[in-house]
């Protein structure tokens, strides 16, 4: 069965179309995969009977004859940040530990209308801060890779749980959210391909925010051509989220074809870090040598602004949950703490004290902090202002090149407990997925190779706004000369 | 008519700026598509969007903001094409999001004016300082159980629109002349209902002294207060209370006050210490709104013709005078009311007459009847064909008043009552010879007293011949008929 899973989504899917495998088939076997990697813990809570119901549904559809695309009848994963209707979402807090919404996101719907079978919500960082999924309320998600010494690595986050579980091969697919590298990073780490859609190109509605300006829901899957997939069923406009696109979503896997002569590749002098670990530096120039090979015209670029990109996120970011996560006040829903006699004020401070985990209340605390009169104009409009010269970098550079090629990450999976005293050394991990979250662009990362450890590296290609299609094609091409074999881990290097 | 409270070291002057909230007329919600009505059910009018459910995004209602545009022109007011909505933070269990709505730097309508006809015959010119769109919050309730407060969500998310003013309000009067006239102006765009009383329109009074030419003082800002009455009322205690203050040698502390109505007095709420930190930044789930110049142009050519522009026609082309025009155009069902009256018939009827008979029979009998005009008995058609009725002489404007009457008891028709009770006015000569002869043969000994050389004693005589016809006689008639066969007879 094994065999069955490690198959890409697209293969699977070209399985199911030939009738050589059913859904409730794989549907099980996807069950059967989560349960025995429970150790992993990539999930939160578990739908094998939702899941069954989807896969018998999806068999009846094909035998009459109307089936509902590529994605019909494949066992995916929703990260936990997703609402789904009548599913407990918690945001990995004990905030929302008990709470079940009455409503669906409508990436979960489109994904539902697309004929996936959802067979769990995925664990990650509480709310979605963090690069570990050390912060969940419901305990930190293992990587499927090890180290040498077999000891348990992070799968990185937010979306760890997705990660670990697409890495794993439980899921052909997971959805993550992106605000700063929360699916790159991930992707990156467990050895999958991780991609952030341009902002306004998947819907936000009934995704728990955490930055709203930032969000963006992408998919999680093993292969360039699947995330296609994937995205396409997830994006279009939605007019419940005002910030929704209305760009027409083309067929992305199409424009798939392994041809990159002449594209023109920018690689930004900026993403050279002191300090940055040899492996990634010779990763970075072995894609290059990949793309130059594919008849691809390599460049080097200046994003002047890169620096401060990073303290610029770590501004708007906390501002803008600080803001969102008020609503989380034990009124209407999830927890609340209160004692006999207790004012309201009381209450909100006992629920807001005990139901958000520390990095939160950090981020909370930043964010108000930023914002108060008399500090807004220093951080908050500064941050606005370097955010829009980091957009102009990029606008400037798109007219020279195609696509940009960067590291995805300055390290590679670290132990579990690492960095957890410095949360500056934990916001590095965002370094290069940052600015195009700031600037809005789509970004994917794309497995490429190991370190000296045996651990996976992702590259990552940045492209224009709306232009997933140059994105996916230039990956695609990339993932091919690369060659990597995420179901490596548990193998020696 | 200056406004000035004496004090023992000289007048204070009342510096006035008026913060109104009118509530928007519009089917949804400001970001959902929760009905708005009032009175509805607790919690029956809530969307997920309102009771802020997690990933829960608010879409602007695109009529709300033609409605706040409308008002805007309405108040002669720049229209920012480009406004922003801004997050103002705070925690209250009537504020599910955390955060209300608001616009803060970039409001949709900037600097406008009003003008206000005072009873001395001027015209005080009231300045706008801008008009912005928010949400409303929820309703606590706190008396429905010992213990624990409910909350009623229905008005959370309600689209406001916040009328600030400039400090150009100098006494309680002014600020209720004020009230009225952004009243009168929002009903006629339909853009608010101004109902006072279920808080649709209420007002947030920020309040001053100084001595003549001096520099702004300390302000006391009195919150939500809901009836022109109390405002003025409010204003007048809070003014006094200052004065009381300097004069005592005292500071005026800057803070937020509650006013009585029971008492008649305002009471400190919270200091500026306990001000909140609102922490207000542009929200990230809306996008500024930028509006289209045509969008506003169309919407300046659909606005209704407004109170002072009415006044204006009412005066010049109408021939009414100012205090007349006044009462009429300050409520735009009674404006229509009066203009469906003089304009319906074959001709225009006589608006002098026409205001006469609105502002005196009519407004009479809806008070004593406590009804509003829009409830009227009399329609405007009906009683325009009564002035018909008068003007072509088939009644006397005395019968008129009984049928008006009449008319207001039964809603029936001038022309049907008239017909039913034979009240035509008689007009035939020789009718009314035949009634005057009957009255001067009946009354010989008044009759030698004319002949006496005591005319004045025709008056009796008239009257004597109007009651035998039942007050249908044309009076006119009688008068040259009695004179004749009395001289002559």
């Amino acid at each position: 069965m094994n065999d069955l899973l490690q198959k890409s989504l697209t293969d699977v899917g070209l399985l199911l179309e030939k009738g050589e495998v059913s859904s409730v088939e794989i549907t099980r076997a996807a069950i059967a995969a989560m349960e025995q990697h429970r150790d992993l813990n990539a999930f939160i809570t578990e739908t094998p009977d939702i899941a069954l119901i989807a896969a018998e549904k999806s068999d009846r559809r094909r035998s009459e004859g109307k089936t509902l695309g590529a994605l019909d009848g494949i066992p995916v994963a929703i990260k936990d940040l997703f609402c789904t209707k009548d599913v407990k979402t918690t945001a990995a807090s004990k905030i929302l530990y008990n709470f079940v919404p009455p409503y669906s996101s409508t990436v979960v719907e489109n994904l539902e209308q697309s004929g996936t079978v959802m067979v769990g919500k995925t664990n990650l960082d509480e709310f979605a801060m963090g690069s570990a999924n050390m912060t969940s309320h419901f305990g930190p998600v293992k990587n499927p890779w090890k180290n040498k010494d077999g000891s348990d690595l992070v799968p990185g986050g937010s979306s760890g749980g997705s990660a670990a579980a697409v890495a794993a091969g439980i899921v052909f697919g997971a959805t993550g959210t992106d605000t700063g590298g929360s699916i790159r990073q991930p992707a990156s780490f467990t050895g999958t391909v991780g991609m952030k859609p341009t902002y306004g190109r998947c819907s936000r509605y009934g995704v728990v925010a955490f930055a709203s300006s930032l969000d963006q829901p992408g998919p999680m899957t093993r292969t360039v051509n699947d995330a296609a997939l994937v995205l396409n069923a997830m994006a279009g406009h939605d007019p419940m989220d005002a910030t929704s696109a209305r760009h027409d979503v083309p067929d992305f896997s199409a424009s798939i074809n392994g041809d990159v002569k002449g594209l023109r590749i920018g690689i930004p002098d900026e993403y050279t870090l002191d300090g940055m670990p040899g492996d990634i530096q010779e990763l970075w120039n072995q894609g290059i040598k990949w793309f130059e090979a594919l008849g691809a015209e390599c460049q080097p670029v200046s994003l002047k602004h890169t620096k401060y990109a990073l303290p610029a996120y770590y501004i708007i970011a906390p501002a803008e949950a600080s803001s969102n996560l008020s609503r989380y006040d034990g009124v209407r829903y999830g927890l609340r703490v209160e004692d006999a006699g207790d004012s309201l004020d009381d209450m909100y401070e006992k629920t807001r004290s005990e139901g958000f985990g520390d990095e939160v209340k950090r981020r909370i605390l930043i964010g108000a902090y930023v914002l108060s009169a008399g500090y807004y104009d220093a951080y908050y409009i500064k941050a606005q202002q370097v955010r829009s010269l980091i957009a102009d970098d990029f606008n400037r550079v798109f007219e020279k090149v195609d696509v940009l090629l960067t590291p995805s990450t300055p390290s590679a999976a670290f132990a579990i407990g690492d960095k957890m005293d410095d949360p500056v050394a934990m916001y590095l991990n965002d370094v290069f997925t940052v600015p195009a979250s700031l600037a809005g662009l789509p970004a994917i990362s794309v497995p490429v190779g190991r370190d000296s450890g045996g651990l996976p590296l992702g590259l990552q290609l940045i492209a224009g706004p709306f232009d997933e299609t140059t994105l996916f094609r230039a990956a695609s091409a990339l993932e091919t000369a690369a060659g990597f074999d995420v179901f490596d881990h548990g193998k020696d290097a | 008519m200056t406004y000035l409270i004496e004090g023992d070291s000289g007048d204070w002057e009342v510096v006035i700026g008026l913060e109104i909230h009118a509530q928007v007329i519009s089917r949804s919600k400001l970001f959902s598509g929760a009905a708005t009505d009032f009175g509805a059910e607790p919690n029956s009018q809530v969307s997920l969007v309102d009771a802020a459910m997690p990933g829960m995004l608010p879409v602007i209602n695109e009529y709300c903001v033609e409605q706040a545009v409308k008002t805007g022109l309405g108040l002669n007011a720049q229209i920012n094409l480009r406004s922003v909505f801004a997050r103002k933070n705070y925690f209250y269990a009537d504020l599910p999001q955390g955060y209300q709505i608001s616009q803060f730097e970039d409001p949709i309508v900037g600097e406008g004016v009003v003008t206000l006809d005072m009873p001395d015959g001027t015209v005080r010119e009231i300045g706008i300082e801008r008009l912005h769109m928010e949400q409303d919050a929820g309703k606590l309730l706190h008396d429905q159980d010992p213990k624990r407060s409910f909350v009623d969500l229905n008005r959370a998310g309600v689209c406001l629109m916040e009328i600030v003013s400039k400090p150009d309000i100098r006494s309680p009067e002014e600020a209720g002349m004020y009230v009225r006239k952004i009243r009168s102006i929002v009903r006629y765009l339909g853009t608010c209902d101004g109902n006072m009383e279920q808080g649709s329109l209420r007002a947030d009074c920020n309040v001053s002294v100084r001595k003549p030419g001096e520099d702004l003082r300390t302000r006391a800002e009195i919150k939500n207060v809901n009836s022109v009455r109390f405002i003025m009322q409010a204003i007048e205690f809070e003014a006094a209370r200052q004065v009381d203050i300097y004069e005592n040698g005292g500071e005026v502390i800057q803070e937020t006050r509650l006013f009585d109505a029971g008492k008649g007095e305002t009471r400190s709420m919270r200091g500026k210490e306990d001000a909140h930190d609102y922490r207000y930044f542009p929200d990230p789930d809306l996008l500024p709104l930028n509006l289209d110049r045509d969008f506003v142009e169309a919407l300046k050519k659909s606005l209704p013709e407004l109170p002072d522009e009415k006044l204006k026609r009412f005066t010049d082309d109408l021939g009414l005078g100012h205090y007349d025009a006044g009462v009429l155009v300050a409520e735009r069902d009674i404006a229509d009311y009066f203009e469906a009256v003089v304009a319906g018939g074959k001709a225009k009827r006589d608006a002098k007459m026409a205001v006469n008979w609105v502002t005196s029979n009519l407004f009479g009998a809806l008070k004593s009847a406590g009804l509003d005009i829009s409830e009227s008995p009399v329609s405007a058609p009906q009683l325009g064909a009564l002035l018909d009725l008068i003007t072509d002489k088939t009644i006397s404007g005395k019968i008129a008043k009984d049928v008006f009457e009449e008319m207001f008891a039964t809603s029936k028709d001038p022309d049907t009552i008239v017909d039913e009770k034979g009240l035509q006015q008689i007009t035939d000569t020789s009718a009314i010879e035949a009634i005057i002869d009957d009255v001067i043969a009946a009354n010989p000994a008044q009759v030698q007293e004319f002949k006496g050389g005591n005319e004045k004693i025709i008056g009796w005589f008239v009257g004597q011949v109007m009651k035998a016809s039942a007050g249908k006689a044309n009076p006119g008639a009688v008068n040259q008929l009695l004179k004749q066969k009395l001289s002559g007879g």
